[in-house]
């Protein structure tokens, strides 16, 4: 093993740095993991912030946090309750806003007390497991580091699946998210989608958060995706942007924090948060630029077209 | 039970810490910004492991954090505050999601630095911010906590008709002379020094339980809004002494998941009366 190895240094030679962020398996497994989950997260974050359902995203990742703690009480692999109780956390998001049609606030207010009580129930969970507080931490914050190959070839499996029921169900989930009322007099199945949609967000977000951790999920499943769609309205342009902004939080975050003694959620959560206020930025100045454009357009006009009156 | 000086102290605290939930989290429903008390309740994470690495009380990162995010929050927050619609209020959610994400991640960053400076202490602070310790409260931290609760409560309440108004009709508000803009932003400042008091009783993950669940179910339940704030804070302060109660009478239970679970639970009944 070379010496530097242990403590990596950054040096100005870019193609050695990569090569020494290279040369470790578990730095392998997380680029892996990483990359795998910033698309599926991108792609299923894309339709979130479309839907508008942050805050249902939000509950469901904190659904996590109950599935890990439950499936170590009962001994069952920690995946099995990720996904378990992110599942039952999407039926009862879906129960709650097609019970009735309440007003909005209302149903936040119900996704609050969902959100509220199944962190709860993960807090009972580890305090009757005994507490083991680092495993806490890594249930919380995520082990971007701490990968192995079965978790990548899962993460992969779920992907895969994932991204094929989402682009199964694309072209009437657009429609439905878009303009939930005319999707519905045209007989499209709204509720039912909606449903479906949640579950998909569950199973997402089971997957992400078992790479970055409980709270830390929304750096890839939101900021890619809201970035995005500050800058472009076309779906699928923002789409590419945004599996392309996710690779590239992942892929900074994760080599930072390999040259980085501090934890590597940190630089993750701070990369993609970066690069949605650049995004937001340069929609604001693209936005800025054209009015002025416009400004500018209409004085050269107006004494033209004046001049075509008297003409 | 009230000979443990311990159960009187999380008593004195719990009541009025729930009270203020009540009250304030009754508007929180009503201008639909429960996703923004509850990212300010995540945020009292950050803040207080920030002040436990620059060395001063918790307390106070904890105060300085919720109140900064919670002006902040107002200030960038337009769209809800401003027109009131339910659209504008969820695109302000993609903005808040990303934000306090990264105040989340800033928090991993302060629990690797004091885990670093002293061993071993920062999983302990990192849980008790996490998850409260209401049974751990000396007599003046009680004492205190029940001070700064009823003042949030009675500052509420003192701008309750014109918040009232600005958040029912904010165009007809603001038209009238009141300045909805600044109630707003004051307004959650307030929910930012109410989510600070509460994280030491019930923890910053757990707020949401006391801030949303009763002042939901007292929305389900009366219309007419004082009497609904008056009921959003009784049902608050009952679900903490149901839940101290429980957590005392059961002890592997801890008083966090006691209380939010009789939150919640009254919740699910007032939803299925109404």
């Amino acid at each position: 093993m070379p010496a530097d190895a242990a403590h990596p240094t950054l040096t100005w030679d870019v193609a050695h740095d990569v090569s020494q962020l290279l040369e470790y398996h578990f730095m392998l497994n997380a680029l892996l993991a990483g990359s795998v989950v910033a698309v599926m997260a991108g792609l299923v974050g894309w339709a979130m912030v479309l839907r508008r359902e942050a805050f249902a995203g939000h509950t469901l990742s904190m659904m996590a946090f109950p599935g890990a703690s439950a499936a170590a009480l009962a001994g069952v692999p920690a995946a099995l309750g990720y996904f378990l109780f992110c599942a039952a956390g999407a039926a009862a998001l879906g129960a709650l806003s097609s019970a009735r049609r309440i007003s909005w606030s209302d149903q936040s207010a119900g996704i609050g007390a969902v959100q509220a009580l199944a962190l709860a129930a993960g807090f009972l969970f580890v305090s009757l497991y005994g507490g083991v507080l680092g495993d806490l931490e890594n249930l919380l914050f995520g082990s971007l580091l701490g990968v192995s190959d079965g978790q990548v070839l899962l993460l992969v499996t779920v992907a895969a699946a994932t991204i094929a029921a989402l682009a199964a169900l694309g072209r009437p989930l657009l429609f439905a998210s878009v303009d939930a009322d005319v999707a519905a007099a045209r007989g499209v199945p709204v509720r039912a989608l909606s449903l479906a949609f949640l579950l998909l967000l569950g199973l997402a977000v089971a997957a992400t958060s078992q790479i970055t951790g409980v709270l830390l999920v929304f750096a890839l499943l939101v900021a890619p995706a809201a970035g995005a769609q500050a800058l472009t309205a076309r779906p699928l342009a923002s789409l590419a942007l945004t599996v392309a902004l996710g690779l590239l939080v992942v892929w900074l975050g994760l080599g930072i924090a390999y040259f980085s003694v501090y934890p590597a959620g940190f630089f993750v959560a701070t990369v993609a948060f970066a690069t949605y206020l650049l995004c937001r930025l340069l929609a604001q100045g693209r936005r800025l630029l054209r009015r002025r454009g416009r400004a500018q357009g209409e004085g050269e006009d107006a004494p033209a077209q004046r001049a075509g009156v008297i003409a | 039970m009230l000979s443990q000086e311990f159960m009187r102290n999380a008593l004195l605290a719990g009541t009025f810490v729930a009270l203020a939930c009540g009250v304030v989290g009754w508007f929180v429903v009503l201008r639909g910004q429960v996703f923004a008390g509850d990212a300010l309740s995540h945020v009292a994470f950050p803040g207080a492991l920030a002040a436990a690495a620059a060395g001063v009380d918790e307390r106070i990162g904890l105060f300085v954090a919720t109140v900064a995010v919670g002006a902040a929050i107002g200030a960038l927050g337009r769209g809800a505050l401003a027109r009131g619609s339910a659209g504008s209020s969820a695109a302000d959610d993609t903005a808040i999601g990303t934000a306090f994400t990264f105040i989340l991640g800033l928090g991993v960053f302060f629990m690797a630095r004091v885990s670093m400076s002293s061993a071993g202490s920062s999983g302990v602070l990192g849980a008790h911010t996490l998850f409260g310790s209401i049974f751990g409260l000396t007599a003046g931290e009680a004492r205190l906590a029940a001070a700064i609760a009823l003042g949030a409560t009675a500052l509420t309440l003192a701008i309750a008709r014109p918040l009232l108004f600005a958040s029912v009709a904010p165009e007809v508000a603001a038209a009238r002379g009141v300045p909805t803009r600044l109630l707003g932003i004051g307004f959650v400042a307030l929910l930012g020094v109410v989510a600070a008091e509460a994280t030491q009783a019930v923890g910053a993950l757990l707020l949401l339980g006391l801030l949303a669940a009763p002042a939901a179910a007292a929305h389900r339940l009366v219309r007419r809004p004082f009497a609904a704030i008056a009921l959003a804070g009784a049902l608050a302060v009952a679900a903490m002494w149901g839940g101290l109660v429980l957590a005392y009478a059961i002890p592997s239970l801890p008083p966090s998941t006691a209380v939010v679970a009789v939150a919640v639970a009254i919740y699910g009944a007032c939803t299925t009366l109404a």
